[in-house]
């Protein structure tokens, strides 16, 4: 299809979808809202003090490091570490890229690389290239809640292992790693391997310290906490060596050249203000309402299964929730012409023909990974955002039931 | 080839998922059949009621567990061979289905070609105990060759997940 028709083709399909009456945005996963006062504070910095480039000296330029230097105050006195330790990348994506590609080329004669069976594909992808490249790279598995088995961990880490990535908070089940044991698992077995988190889904969510957390490297994503889109961080823990990935003119720091996005680190550095100035009451907020979601669909939905754990160990904005014999992709159209945003798991949703890998690691059948869906709320959502969702999704479900070939052998209700 | 893989669908997908033609069952239908299955997220059944003096298609109706674009491919596939004889009803293709819907993205063909497959295989289960009319190939065609592979291939990749899940 040329570019031409397919922008005629997504113009009609808006226009047929209609826009809904009500509306509830639960995709935060995959991006979302923008806290008000980042996005002020964007419109500022784009009108004066994120004009210039950080590294030029003149006034703007100096005006511009000024203003990237108190962002990223704002973020290191959030996270508890120094800002000589944090490097900007334009994505969460190019943060785990940086700390596997960049941590192989830094010691090219490590040649082993262990990462979760669950982790973003952002780290799995450049770790099985690096395989292609003759790497090792052994896939961590977990049990049915999705944490790892730190026995495994502890049987495979050796002389030549490099590196070893375990999220704090799986992307899609939400199950909150316990890092500090694996760090201390790793280390047992050779103080020298690399520790990597992947803590997108982690800042704002869940407690988080890096001085506790004591690992070598930490990914960090703007959007995944309502800041603008296009602002990645990783934390590299200071005499931790990388090799940049990509070349150019160096900025204010060496291993992500190019011009700093200095009014999206701005925007990025107010939406971590904000969840950390008020993370106990969104915390609070967040498991009010993702624990009347849950409970609402169990209660209502036949033949729906949560996944990732049940509780405290479970991210306090994260739903996912299988539905046997409905597609996914299906169930989210169903939903988005009911104003309901969401993402699922099943591989129609997205380019592949498999499902997620992270529903197949904990052990869902091919089925229950096609039926999933995954939700986030936000501080910013209210109850009868949630009641809405309650309300539509077991007509949704119902109705494609429907139409389905295969239908549950017996109805409980 | 564009760089983007878009992800988007004609409004006709959207209008027959909302409101499907011909979905469900016939009772006692003269031919039925079933392409894909639940591991692989795709399956269409389809139903046939045939006028046997001459051979056409009175109804045809469908069931689908897939996505959006794989609802609305069965759903327009049955509206597309109402009427037609089986003869001519084995001649539609999965483009013929796609170009019907406004054209699907190239990462949705399968659905159009897993529909063709599961009509190819009722045509084929109506001339089950009877005489093969000579149109009828004696080798699967490429669609019903497709709904195969797909559904061994993902018999073996949800075996090889249990069996690591298990571990």
């Amino acid at each position: 299809m040329a570019y031409s028709d397919i922008s005629r083709s997504i113009s009609e399909l808006i226009e047929s979808h209609g826009i809904p009456k009500r509306e509830v945005y639960l995709d935060n996963e995959n991006s979302g809202q923008i806290i008000p006062e980042a996005l002020k504070a964007m419109e500022d910095a784009y009108r004066w003090s994120g004009r210039g480039h950080p590294s030029i000296t003149h006034l703007m330029g100096w005006i511009s490091y000024q203003a990237l230097y108190e962002a990223t105050l704002r973020i290191t006195s959030a996270i508890n570490c120094s800002p000589e330790e944090i490097i900007y990348t334009h994505s969460g994506t190019e943060a785990n890229n940086l700390a596997i590609t960049g941590s192989a080329l830094s010691s090219p004669n490590k040649r082993k690389i262990l990462v979760s069976s669950i982790e973003h594909l952002s780290v799995v992808f450049p770790a099985e290239r690096l395989e292609k490249q003759g790497f090792k790279v052994i896939k961590i598995p977990v049990n049915k809640d999705g944490f790892v088995n730190l026995d495994f961990i502890s049987k495979h880490v050796d002389r030549e292992t490099l590196i070893v990535s375990v999220a704090v908070v799986n992307h899609e089940i939400g199950t909150i790693q316990d890092v500090e044991a694996v760090r201390d698992t790793v280390r047992d077995k050779n103080k020298d391997v690399l520790i990597h988190t992947d803590a997108c889904d982690a800042l704002g969510k869940i407690p988080l310290d890096m001085k506790k957390l004591d690992v070598d490297l930490a990914s960090f994503s703007s959007h995944k906490i309502y800041g603008p889109k296009g602002v990645g961080a990783l934390y590299v823990k200071e005499g931790v060596r990388l090799e940049p990935i990509i070349h150019g003119q160096l900025s204010t720091q060496k291993l992500w050249p190019g011009v700093e996005n200095v009014p999206g680190i701005i925007g990025f550095s107010k939406a971590v203000e904000y969840m950390h100035n008020n993370f106990k009451e969104n915390v609070l907020r967040m498991i009010k309402l993702r624990d009347r979601l849950i409970n609402g669909i169990l209660e209502r939905v036949d033949h729906a299964m949560l996944n990732g754990p049940f509780g405290e160990k479970r991210a306090p904005d994260n739903v996912n929730i299988s539905f046997l014999y409905c597609e996914g992709e299906a169930l989210t159209v169903e939903l988005s012409l009911n104003g309901i945003y969401v993402s699922s798991g099943s591989a129609c949703t997205s380019r592949v023909l498999e499902p997620s890998h992270v529903l197949l690691a904990i052990g869902r059948r091919h089925e229950e990974a096609h039926g999933s869906l995954l939700m986030k709320v936000t501080p910013f959502h209210v109850l009868e955002d949630i009641e809405y969702v309650l309300d539509v999704l077991p007509d949704a479900v119902k109705r494609l039931r429907s139409i389905s070939p295969v239908k549950p052998l017996k109805q409980v209700r | 080839m564009s760089s983007r893989v878009p992800l988007t669908y004609g409004k006709k997908v959207i209008e027959l998922f909302r409101s499907p033609k011909n979905l469900g069952k016939i009772d006692n239908a003269d031919a039925e059949a079933l392409a894909g299955s639940l591991a692989c997220g795709d399956m269409i059944a389809i139903y046939l009621k045939i006028d046997e003096t001459n051979g056409k298609i009175v109804d045809a109706k469908f069931e689908s567990y897939g996505c959006a674009a794989n609802i609305a491919a069965a759903s327009i596939l049955t509206e597309m061979i109402k009427g037609k004889s089986l003869q001519d009803a084995w001649k539609v293709s999965w483009k013929e289905v796609s170009d019907e819907l406004g054209g699907l993205p190239s990462v949705k063909y399968h659905c159009g070609v897993l529909a063709v497959g599961a009509l190819r295989r009722a045509i084929r289960d109506y001339y089950a105990d009877k005489p093969k009319p000579d149109w009828l190939p004696q080798e699967l065609t490429r669609e019903e060759k497709q709904a195969l592979e797909e559904e061994k291939l993902m018999e073996i990749l949800s075996r090889r997940a249990q069996k690591s899940s298990a571990n």
